[in-house]
C-alpha cells in the first residue's frame, strides 16, 4: 500500500497533465487512508477519505479548471533554481519528521501494543482536553467563510 | 418458527462456513457478505426501472412497457440485452482511461456504501464503529467520478454538466450530513447497528422510532430532500435533464458505460433511502410489537421499497428545479433548518427529565408543542419572510 502511495505521489509530480495529477494525487490520498486502516485508526482512516478525496480533491479540480488561462509551463532556469530550494525544503521537513519519529515514545520498546482509539474516546477528548484548540480552529474557519464570501460578493457587484 | 425464519440468512452463512475447510473460511465469510449485496441490489435495481416506468406511465395516464412478456416483466431484462450490445463510442479526443475508469469509480464507491448497512436482525456485513462515517465518506467520492466523467469527455457542456453536478452534490451533501447528526448526538455512536437497535424498543406496543420524534420528524424529512438531491432525482435532476441539456455529464457515454452509470446512480439511491430508513424509520424493526413476527429483514425491504415508491411518485409529481433554485434552496433553507434542528434534538433530549409535577401525558404534549415550535416557526418565517423575492411568481403565458 505504500508502494502504491508513493508510486502514485510521484507520477503526480512528474505527468504533464495537470488533471492527470490532481487525480492521482487522490490515489495517494486514498492509499494514506488504507494505510491509516490498516494501524487500526478507523476514525481518521474516514475523516481522510470524506475530508481529502471527498472535498479538497474537488477543490483542487476546481482550482485547476477555474485557473487555466494561466497555465504555462516553466522554462529550464526556473526549474533548475526550483529544484535546489525543494531539495532544500524536503530535506529540512523530513529531518524534523525523523527526529519527531525518533524522540516519539512509541518507538521506546516498553510502549503498550496498538493503541485502539474508538470514536467515543476520541469525541470526548475533543470536548473536553482539546476543546479550545477545536473552537479556535472553528472560529478561523468560520473566519475563512465570512471572508471568501465576501470576496466573491464584490466580484459579483463590480461588472453592474 | 419466526426465530427460524428471521434468521434464516444469518444461520444459512453460519453453516456454509462452518462445512468450509478451515483455510478458506475467512474467504467463505467474506463472500457470503459480498455476493447477496452484488446480486440483490442490482436485481433490486432491475426491477425498480420497470416499477418506475409503469408508476410514471400511470401518473400520466398511460400504460408504461406491456409488451415484453407478462404486463412488461422482462422488460428490464430486454433493456439489459439492448445496452450490452449497443456500440461502445469514444469519443477520439477523449481521454480514454480517465473516460474508461469513471463509471467503475462510481459504481465501486456506491458498492461500498452498502457495506456498512443493517439489513436484519444479525445482518450487518461490517460493524464498524465509525459505520456512518464511512457511509458518507466513501458517499462523497463519487463526486470524483463524476467529474471524471465531464472532463474526460472532452466536451465543454460535458465539463460544465459534471461542475454542476458537483455543486449540487456538494451543496446538498452539508444538509444530508448535519440532518443525521442528531441521530448520531441521541445515540451516542457512530455504528449504524447500534443506531438500529437503539430504535427497535416498543413502548406502550408503538415502536421507538426516530421518526416519531419532533426532531427526528423534522430530521427525517430533510435528509429525504438532501437524498433525492444526492442522488440527481427529480425535482433536483437538473445535472442529468435529458430532455433539456443532454445528460450533462453523461453526454459522451453510450451501450454499457452509460448503462453502468445509470446502475451507479439508482444504487445510491437504494443506499441512501436504506440509511434513511437505518436512521429515522427504526431499520428493520417493526413499527408495532404485534406486529415483531414478521421478519426483520422482510421488514427493511418493505421499508426500502416504500421509500422507492415515494421518490417515483415524486418524479412524476414535481417539476425540475433551476440550477440557482435549487442552490439557494440548499444554503438559505435546508441548512439553517438542519442547524435549528440540532437544538430541537437537544430540547426533546434535555426536556425529558423536566422536575415538573404533571401527569405523564400532559408532560409529552408540553413537550411536543415546545419541540414542534422550535422548528415550524423557523421553517414557516424562512419560507415566507426572510426570502421574500423568491416567493413571487409571476406566470406570463399562462391565464
Amino acid at each position: 500500500m505504500a508502494g502504491v502511495t508513493i508510486g502514485s505521489a510521484i507520477a503526480a509530480m512528474s505527468l504533464r497533465n495537470i488533471v492527470h495529477c490532481a487525480l492521482l494525487l487522490t490515489i495517494t490520498f486514498s492509499g494514506l487512508a488504507v494505510l491509516y486502516l490498516q494501524l487500526n485508526a478507523q476514525f481518521v482512516a474516514f475523516a481522510q477519505i470524506l475530508v481529502y478525496v471527498g472535498a479538497v480533491a474537488i477543490l483542487i479540480v476546481f482550482a485547476i479548471l477555474l485557473t487555466r488561462g494561466s497555465e504555462r509551463t516553466p522554462d529550464a532556469s526556473q526549474k533548475k533554481r526550483g529544484l535546489g530550494w525543494g531539495l532544500l525544503v524536503a530535506l529540512g521537513t523530513f529531518g524534523v519528521i525523523c527526529k519527531a519519529i525518533l524522540s516519539s515514545r512509541l518507538l521506546s520498546p516498553n510502549a503498550e501494543t496498538a493503541p485502539s482509539a474508538p470514536v467515543k474516546l476520541i469525541g470526548r477528548q475533543l470536548m473536553e482536553n482539546y476543546v479550545l484548540p477545536l473552537e479556535i480552529v472553528a472560529l478561523l474557519l468560520t473566519a475563512a467563510l465570512v471572508g471568501a464570501a465576501v470576496i466573491a460578493l464584490q466580484e459579483r457587484r463590480r461588472p453592474e | 418458527m419466526i426465530e427460524v425464519v428471521d434468521q434464516l440468512w444469518v444461520n444459512l452463512k453460519r453453516m456454509i462456513v462452518d462445512h468450509t475447510p478451515d483455510q478458506f473460511r475467512p474467504l467463505t465469510s467474506i463472500l457470503l457478505s459480498i455476493v447477496p449485496i452484488v446480486a440483490v441490489f442490482p436485481g433490486l435495481f432491475a426491477l425498480t426501472t420497470l416499477l418506475e416506468r409503469k408508476g410514471l406511465g400511470r401518473i400520466q395516464n398511460r400504460y408504461g412497457p406491456n409488451r415484453v412478456g407478462w404486463f412488461g416483466i422482462l422488460q428490464p431484462l430486454a433493456d439489459g440485452i439492448k445496452m450490452l450490445t449497443k456500440e461502445d463510442i469514444v469519443p477520439r479526443a477523449a481521454d480514454s482511461v480517465v473516460h474508461f475508469l469513471a463509471p467503475l469509480v462510481l459504481l465501486v464507491a456506491v458498492l461500498l456504501s452498502f457495506s456498512v448497512l443493517p439489513y436484519g436482525r444479525n445482518m450487518v456485513p461490517i460493524d464498524l464503529d465509525a459505520g456512518l462515517l464511512f457511509f458518507f465518506a466513501v458517499g462523497a467520492s463519487t463526486e470524483l467520478a463524476v467529474f471524471m466523467a465531464g472532463w474526460s469527455s472532452r466536451n465543454k457542456y460535458s465539463l460544465l454538466g459534471a461542475m454542476r453536478a458537483i455543486a449540487q452534490m456538494i451543496s446538498y451533501e452539508v444538509p444530508l450530513v448535519l440532518s443525521a447528526i442528531p441521530v448520531v448526538m441521541l445515540t451516542g455512536t457512530l455504528s449504524v447497528a447500534t443506531i438500529v437497535s437503539a430504535q427497535a424498543q416498543f413502548s406502550h406496543g408503538f415502536a421507538n422510532w426516530n421518526f416519531f420524534t419532533p426532531w427526528g420528524f423534522a430530521g427525517g424529512i430533510l435528509f429525504l430532500i438532501a437524498a433525492t438531491a444526492e442522488s440527481n432525482r427529480t425535482p433536483f435532476d437538473i445535472p442529468e435533464a435529458e430532455s433539456e441539456i443532454i445528460a450533462g455529464y453523461l453526454t459522451e457515454y453510450s451501450g454499457f458505460k452509460y448503462a453502468l452509470f445509470f446502475l451507479g446512480e439508482y444504487l445510491g439511491l437504494f443506499a441512501l433511502s436504506a440509511l434513511g430508513v437505518t436512521l429515522f424509520l427504526g431499520g428493520w424493526s417493526a413499527p408495532f410489537q404485534f406486529l415483531d413476527w414478521f421478519p426483520s429483514w422482510g421488514w427493511f425491504f418493505l421499508k426500502l421499497l416504500g421509500l422507492i415508491f415515494l421518490f417515483i411518485w415524486l418524479r412524476g409529481t414535481l417539476p425540475r428545479l433551476r440550477a440557482d433554485q435549487l442552490l439557494r434552496f440548499s444554503w438559505k433553507f435546508m441548512l439553517p433548518l438542519c442547524l435549528i434542528n440540532l437544538v430541537t434534538a437537544a430540547v426533546w433530549h434535555y426536556s425529558a427529565q423536566w422536575a415538573l409535577s404533571a401527569p405523564f401525558w400532559i408532560r409529552l404534549s408540553i413537550r411536543l408543542l415546545v419541540c414542534l415550535s422550535i422548528i415550524i416557526i423557523p421553517y414557516l418565517l424562512l419560507g415566507t419572510k426572510l426570502n421574500p423575492h423568491v416567493n413571487k411568481r409571476t406566470y406570463r403565458y399562462a391565464a
